[in-house]
């Protein structure tokens, strides 16, 4: 099993593989919780936590660094407005390129899963 | 779109920490709402969320671009260390100041002038029309517009948008304040649809003003409409008194229309189709070429339409038609910018070219004072670098402070280059031609900050290859107090010293070369004499005062009378101009004949000078009579058929000056033979530097001349009195006093004394000359500065070497002139490359020189004397205190 608690290591000096699959893999599920439609840092953070049935525990501030590189890369937008409980926040939704680049992740995500999966429990019949 | 968000990125991270501030209230809230105290909430939420400062500054530096940021932060550092020594920062800054700024100003002048396209839109489609003219080596090989051309090219052409010819002068006006004569230009319809300024108000020419016999109308210039009239808006429709006959205001020009001689009045000139001939080259031609035309293309277009026009016309009465075919009028389309800008080109290229050479000797002097200051900070280079700076780091900082020196240098020297340029535009010589229009613009603005960046980086790169290498445990070692000072170190100012002395050595050879011309032409005899004595002011007396010419003279010669008469005159003298006025554009010029000289059938004899003068003329300017008599009252009078020639033409014909007496010479045929009575000195009237052209001088008074078919004498006219008061408001007032008391209240105009005339004419040279003294004066003092420089560190360096050698009994004096001899090897090596660079450069500037060869040897050994002379001064001064030195103190300094 993956030990998914790294993902709190924002990736800096590592080598640029680790890096990269580690970013890769946030910055999908992200994108995967903004399908849904538009939502704020917050949500987003226990939206993760939720779905994986708290398997993946997102150090929440994490996100945000994250959430400003995909909103540089132009994959999610960003505008003001007010939290389900009367509060300022900022919401992300996801943008055309940003639906384009979540399913090539997800393509290319199962198939390293199908890959490793085969070394891991190569086929018995 | 990173750059962006580096310039925002301080906006940026306050969006953040609000969003982030809101991410933790949410949060608190939540675990509030399930049942936390408030105070653990918000803990939990905090520990939820890591370290705040930490994500910040991960975002900040997703917003990075670390060459800029450290770039800034060197520049910083550069200031800091600049403000710490200002002595060596002003010393530089001066420096480069005078260097760039010079390069400045004279690039703002030259892209003015040369570069910037001409005011006018699509200036780019607008050209001059002329002709070559092959056959005419009298004309110079080249013509320009005759009145019929204007008819053939309007009708025939199949390249230009619009045509029309022009020529400058002058009109009188009267009625509204002095009368004046006001700077006109004569167009046809064309030439200002061409030009394509709208007019500020009213319109432009039609092609009815155009036509002989329509009613008189007039263009205002701004300038004038804001002169005489305060710019009244009502304008249009009245009337303005020219040349004693009314015209009708039809438009005003905007302020932005210039054109050349700057016009104020502009009038149309009307020609009558029944009335032209191939004859009379005296208009310019302009046009706007169609769309896509290219100046070859347009070329081919003449060229055809020059088939046309030559079949059309009629030769000019008493002109034999051959001439016109066997001049082999040829096309001469160009850019009307080559045309205004004529050869003003070379000068203020060899200007720039000076001034080039100025900021490499500048550069060379910060060079050095960069390298002495990198030569104190060697142990502090040395030590960062063991301490692990990489020395590429190290460089780009030294390099850094090279450039931001160069950047700060760059914007004094454009501040001083604005200065000078408005001086320029206020008060430069008027030959300049585009005076107006110069000043700085961004173009001006990129070349500063090219030139001051390659500055920068060009003094940066010296002491950088001297002392940012690998070099550290040289430099290490080098610190402690036993080592003397390498001769290797000192071989970098050395080269540069040689490089600043060859560099000022060309200059001041280009000068004193200019210095010599301008002597050479002072020494000319201009064939007049004292002309600061001589005072010229023009008059006229058009047809509406008096129509015969018989009469015309009579008043000519009463106000000739009462000149004489006012208190301190010595003598007065009239004619139609006076000398060196042909620059002001009064050229006179036509073939001559003689009567025993055979000119080949349909060949154009060359062109002679002609003036018509009245008595007392040639003894009021101080031309001498080399042989025969000046005119008298009694052959004006009695309109007896005389002349006067120039020498060189008398020589030129029969080989002696007095040879030429009794003989008899013809303008054209119509007029008459006219007999040789006298024959003066030459005259320089087209300045000192050229030949002065050879002339024919017909009296004042003639039975047939021109236009004219009741006899002729001048409406224009020139009055040159010689006094000692001359120049004085007095003189003037008295002067005008004796022409208006004969001649109504016509203007009196074209006021100058003949020494004016007479530096105008030199205006080119001195500009010139002024302008490579001072790029030589300060040439000469930045070498002068670095030789001292140079000696002065190497006698500060040697300090203990002398104590030692004083102590051993060396000789004071011979210490002295040992650091002579050393400022002496590096002058004489810089003179010997500077003469050779020289030797190949002022070549170009050879167009400008007069009566000197460019390898002129007296210019050459005068300018190398005087550089060793100023090296010796230079090198003394220090050296004498290397005489001073106490040996006792000296080893003990350090």
């Amino acid at each position: 099993m993956i030990e998914w608690s790294i993902l709190n290591l924002m990736p800096r000096r590592e080598s640029p593989l680790e890096s990269e699959m580690l970013q890769g893999t946030l910055d999908m599920l992200v994108l995967q919780t903004l399908v849904l439609g538009p939502a704020h840092g917050h949500t987003i953070a226990h939206a993760i936590e939720r779905g994986s049935e708290d398997v993946l525990q997102v150090e929440h501030g994490s996100l945000y660094p994250a959430l400003h590189r995909l909103e540089d890369r132009g994959w999610i937008a960003s505008f003001w407005g007010t939290s389900e409980n009367n509060r300022k926040a900022k919401y992300y939704r996801l943008t055309p390129a940003g639906r384009k680049q979540l399913t090539l992740q997800t393509t290319r995500w199962e198939e390293v899963v199908r890959a490793i999966g085969r070394i891991l429990k190569p086929a018995t019949e | 779109m990173r750059l962006r968000r580096f310039f925002r990125r301080q906006q940026w991270d306050r969006e953040r920490s609000e969003e982030i501030e809101s991410y933790l209230r949410i949060e608190t809230e939540e675990n509030v709402a399930s049942g936390m105290p408030h105070d653990e909430a918000h803990a939990a939420a905090l520990r939820k969320l890591g370290n705040r400062t930490l994500i910040r500054e991960e975002i900040y530096r997703m917003n990075t671009i670390t060459f800029f940021d450290t770039l800034i932060r060197d520049m910083r550092y550069a200031l800091r260390l600049l403000a710490r020594s200002p002595m060596f920062t002003s010393a530089a800054l001066v420096t480069l100041a005078l260097g760039i700024g010079g390069n400045t100003a004279t690039f703002g002048v030259i892209d003015s002038i040369l570069i910037r396209p001409l005011p006018y839109p699509h200036a780019e489609a607008l050209v001059a029309v002329w002709h070559t003219a092959p056959g005419l080596p009298a004309f110079g090989g080249i013509a320009s517009c005759a009145p019929s051309m204007y008819f053939t090219y309007r009708e025939e052409n199949r390249s230009f948008q619009q045509f029309g010819l022009w020529n400058s002068g002058g009109v009188t006006v009267t009625g509204v304040a002095e009368p004046e004569v006001a700077r006109t230009l004569f167009v046809t319809y064309g030439v200002l649809n061409a030009v394509g300024i709208q007019p500020l108000l009213g319109r432009w020419f039609s092609q009815a003003d155009d036509t002989p016999g329509s009613a008189e109308t007039v263009i205002l210039t701004y300038g004038y409409w804001h002169r005489r009239f305060g710019g009244d808006q009502a304008m249009i429709g009245r009337n303005l008194t020219i040349d004693s006959r009314p015209h009708t205001v039809v438009g005003v020009m905007p302020k932005e229309f210039s054109f050349q001689q700057s016009p104020e009045l502009i009038l149309p000139r009307k020609f009558a189709r029944n009335k032209v001939s191939l004859g009379e080259f005296a208009y310019r031609g302009i046009a706007r070429l169609k769309p896509g035309i290219t100046i070859t293309q347009a070329n081919a277009d003449q060229a055809r339409m020059l088939g046309i026009w030559l079949q059309a016309w009629p030769a000019p009465a008493g002109f034999d038609p051959a001439i016109f075919q066997n001049a082999h009028f040829g096309p001469k389309i160009q850019p009307l910018q080559q045309e205004i800008v004529g050869d003003v080109g070379t000068a203020l290229w060899v200007v720039m070219g000076t001034l080039g050479l100025v900021l490499l000797i500048a550069c060379a002097n910060v060079a050095n004072l960069l390298l002495v200051r990198a030569e104190g900070r060697q142990q502090e280079l040395a030590i960062r670098a063991a301490l692990g700076a990489g020395w590429g780091r190290i460089a780009r900082e030294m390099l850094l402070e090279s450039i931001t020196l160069g950047l700060m240098g760059g914007a004094l020297g454009l501040g001083m280059a604005y200065a000078g340029l408005r001086i320029l535009a206020a008060k430069g010589p008027a030959t300049l031609p585009r005076l107006a229009e110069i000043g700085i613009d961004p173009l001006v603005l990129a070349f500063t900050f090219g030139v001051s960046l390659f500055s920068g980086a060009l003094f940066g790169i010296i002491p950088l290859w001297k002392y940012a290498g690998p070099r550290v445990a040289n430099a290490l070692r080098g610190m402690g107090r036993t080592f003397s000072q390498g001769r290797e170190r000192h071989r970098a100012r050395n080269i540069l010293v040689v490089a600043q002395v060859a560099l000022a050595l060309v200059l001041l050879v280009g000068s004193g070369l200019m210095i010599r011309t301008f002597q050479q032409l002072r020494s000319v005899q201009p064939g007049f004499t004292h002309p600061e004595e001589i005072q010229i002011v023009h008059s006229l007396i058009p047809q509406a005062i008096e129509k015969d010419p018989v009469r015309v003279m009579r008043m000519w010669n009463e106000i000739l009378g009462k000149l004489a008469a006012i208190p301190g005159v010595t003598s007065v003298g009239f004619a139609s101009q006076a000398p060196l006025e042909a620059l002001l554009g009064f050229k006179n010029m036509n073939p001559i004949y003689a009567e025993d000289k055979r000119f080949a059938e349909g060949q154009v004899p060359p062109l002679r000078r002609i003036r018509e003068t009245a008595p007392g003329f040639f003894k009021a300017m101080g031309t001498r009579i080399v042989a025969g008599r000046d005119f008298t009252w009694t052959d004006l009078y009695d309109q007896r058929h005389v002349a006067i020639v120039s020498e060189n033409l008398a020589r030129e014909w029969w080989g002696d000056p007095r040879a030429a007496l009794g003989k008899r010479i013809l303008e054209n045929a119509n007029f008459g033979w006219r007999e040789i009575v006298g024959v003066v000195a030459d005259v320089y009237d087209d300045g000192m530097q050229v030949k002065p052209p050879s002339a024919a001088y017909w009296p004042a008074l003639m039975d047939r001349y021109w236009d004219s078919e009741h006899g002729f004498a001048p409406r224009f006219g020139m009055f040159a009195i010689r006094s000692n008061r001359t120049g004085t408001e007095s003189l003037l007032a008295q002067a005008r006093q004796a022409i208006w008391s004969v001649n109504g209240r016509q203007p009196v105009f074209l006021v100058n004394t003949l020494q004016q005339l007479y530096d105008q004419s030199m205006a080119r040279t001195s500009f010139t000359l002024v302008m490579l003294a001072i790029a030589g004066g300060m040439a000469l003092f930045l070498g002068i500065v670095g030789i001292y420089g140079v000696i002065a560190y190497a006698v500060s360096q040697r300090t203990r070497e002398i104590g030692i050698r004083t102590a051993l009994g060396a000789q004071p004096a011979r210490l002295s002139r040992m650091f002579v001899r050393q400022a002496l090897v590096l002058a004489g090596i810089g003179a010997v490359f500077g003469l050779t660079a020289a030797a190949a450069l002022t070549r170009l500037m050879s167009s400008l020189l007069f009566g000197v060869k460019a390898l002129d040897p007296v210019t050459y050994a005068g300018v190398s004397a005087l550089l060793i002379l100023a090296a010796v001064l230079a090198s003394y001064f220090p050296a004498r205190r290397a005489m001073g030195i106490d040996p006792v103190e000296a080893l003990r300094a350090e």
